[in-house]
């Protein structure tokens, strides 16, 4: 800051100590924010490790729920999860991909292509919950699944779809165009260039995707509860047809009773949920790693 | 000579067939297009199918509910004898919580944005960017156990008078729930912030502080703004921590340590009873879910266009 005094040239006070200062204050602030966020979720963690661990055993992954804390298990939600995941996967990823393929490589740049585009972004910013009342109305009534995995793995499906097709054109984007022209050169159709050469190329990309997706999935409650998800089963799906509970589900129903073994029967639950996440976005970590190591 | 000419042909058996291959190609190809583009409309179907399934049964709503009462009244006890329809009981509580969330995870989200943008070193970024992601990849069932059973437990003997469920202590877990929403919407914003507006900042002496606070956020702000719209549509339409921690007692109020009902939470324990489809119970389910899905859209869409519109472009 300049100040001018008569008789005498401006003085330039650059005041360096306090300016610096102050960085040094907001840095600090900054840390502290992080801190508190990462700090929370040590506090998490620890909880649900302490109430959690000793209930951990064979029996409680093998039973299924029951009245009594000490013989509850997680047995249908386990089945219920994976059947789930299985059929939402096998649903929005053909669908994904191919949207994602069309959208990167076959659709002209202009209204259609950016009308489907902001679909998918509208989409994402939709309420679980939303979904939920979406299944309700169109796959348990209307098409009469019933309250089934089928009804549940399409609701969820829907959820994920805008996961999946943004993950696919940002795999699909990154693989170099001379791929492509090198391939139509040598006399390929479009179609052929993409199966061979685009697809198997962005593919780490693709799974890295449908791996967020799936994790999102199982992570979900409200949308399955919406659509009728069962609390209490005490069977494991036979077919895509049959009723089901999942692991959030569970949980959920275990924390809302009264009794504090309950609660800790619902930290053992979140303790087996939490290293199922944890494991699948391992997976999907390396496949980044993998990704990066080849381009 | 007929027999030579056919001779002729026979000697270049590749050309009619290459021939026939063209066709079939352009068939093929052509039905992987139509493939393709059928598999993109399932997206749109989704939106069409959501607008559909809210607005039919919201529509059978109000032919037995005055809309008016809808959006005056302040309460909400459809489940009862005598049968109330004020949606604000709900909005309240959603609102109560969502501004509880937004008190928390945008000063924090931007806080750590800015840090890790502008002041980390790129080891600490790589180890505390990905830490903070860790906290979006966790269940919001997870959040909603920890609200009741951990954080209220917690803020009861700083609080007086806080109830066992209430709106301050899911509020606050989705303030943390929020935090990497905002902090990597804006850390993105930042980053496409040009290095030669910094450089020509240091250049004219300003201090680190200086540049991040006076440079790069006012650069940044349309994409900051845009995060904070986005963290609050999230925090409206969320639904496990409010329905696990902040109570299911639909009141007009704005204490946050008393239990309140949430638009959200009203879906969850509606559907939790064995609800016929038809009832008047079943339509609010709708109704609710309709005024949830205007909001959020509402908000998205602003702040699509917030971004498109205030957005400084540098090439």
């Amino acid at each position: 800051m300049a100040i001018a005094s008569p008789g005498r040239a401006p003085t330039l006070r650059p005041n360096l100590r306090l300016r610096r200062a102050k960085g040094v204050v907001f840095q600090a602030i900054g840390i502290m924010a992080i801190v508190f966020s990462l700090g929370t979720l040590v506090i998490l963690v620890a909880d649900v490790l302490i109430r959690g661990i000793p209930w951990l055993d064979w029996q409680f992954l093998t039973s299924f729920d029951s009245r009594f804390p000490a013989s509850a298990g997680l047995k249908a939600a386990i089945y219920g999860s994976a059947y789930m995941m299985f059929f939402t996967i096998l649903i929005s990823l053909p669908l994904g991909v191919m949207t994602a393929v069309f959208l990167e490589e076959y659709a002209p740049h202009g209204a259609l292509r950016s009308f489907v585009q902001i679909n998918l972004a509208n989409l994402a910013g939709v309420p679980s919950i939303i979904y939920g009342l979406l299944g309700l109305q169109v796959f348990v009534r209307f098409f009469a699944l019933d309250r089934s995995v089928l009804a549940g793995s399409l609701t969820m499906a829907l959820l994920v779809l805008p996961i999946i097709v943004v993950a696919t054109q940002e795999a699909v984007r990154a693989v170099p165009s001379g791929m492509r022209d090198a391939s139509l050169a040598l006399g390929a159709t479009k179609s052929e260039t993409v199966w061979h050469h685009v697809l198997p190329y962005a593919l780490p990309g693709i799974m890295t995707g449908n791996i967020l997706a799936a994790s999102r999935a199982i992570g979900e409650t409200a949308p399955l509860i919406t659509i009728g998800a069962l609390t209490f089963v005490p069977f494991t799906p036979n077919s895509p047809l049959d009723r089901f509970t999942v692991l959030p589900i569970q949980i959920f129903n275990w924390t809302s009773k009264p009794q504090a073994e309950f609660h800790e029967i619902a930290a053992a639950g979140i303790i087996v949920l939490l290293v199922l996440l944890l494991s699948m976005n391992s997976v999907a970590i390396f496949l980044r790693q993998r990704l990066r190591k080849q381009f | 000579m007929p027999d030579q000419s056919s001779d002729v042909l026979n000697q270049y058996p590749v050309r009619r067939s290459l021939l026939e291959r063209n066709r079939l190609r352009d068939v093929r190809e052509g039905s992987i297009y139509g493939v393709l583009l059928l598999a993109s409309a399932i997206g749109i179907l989704a939106t069409a199918g959501i607008i559909l399934a809210l607005a039919g049964e919201t529509l059978s709503f109000f032919r037995a509910v005055s809309i008016v009462d809808f959006f005056t009244q302040t309460e909400w006890t459809p489940l009862f004898s005598i049968k109330k329809f004020g949606i604000w009981a709900l909005v309240s509580a959603t609102a109560l919580t969502s501004l509880i969330a937004l008190i928390i995870g945008v000063p924090v989200g931007l806080l750590s944005a800015i840090y890790l943008s502008e002041f980390a070193g790129p080891k600490a970024r790589s180890v505390l960017k990905p830490a903070l992601e860790v906290l979006a990849g966790v269940p919001t069932v997870v959040y909603g156990f920890f609200a009741l059973l951990v954080v209220t437990p917690f803020l009861q003997p700083f609080v007086p008078g806080l109830a066992g469920f209430n709106a301050l202590s899911p509020g606050i877990v989705m303030g943390i729930m929020i935090v990497p929403l905002v902090a990597s919407l804006t850390d993105d914003a930042m980053a496409s912030v040009p290095r030669a507006l910094r450089e020509g900042a240091y250049g004219l002496g300003a201090t680190r502080f200086e540049v991040a606070w006076q440079v790069v956020v006012p650069a940044a702000l349309s994409g900051i703004v845009a995060s904070i719209i986005l963290a609050l549509s999230r925090a409206v339409g969320e639904t496990m921590i409010v329905a696990i921690a902040a109570g299911q007692n639909p009141t007009f109020t704005f204490d946050p340590r008393v239990a309140v009902e949430t638009m959200t939470t009203y879906i969850v324990q509606v559907s939790l009873g064995d609800t016929p489809s038809g009832s008047l119970a079943y339509q609010t389910l709708f109704a609710v879910g309709s005024t949830l899905f205007v909001m959020t859209f509402a908000m998205n869409v602003f702040s699509h266009w917030f971004v498109a519109r205030f957005r400084e472009v540098y090439d």
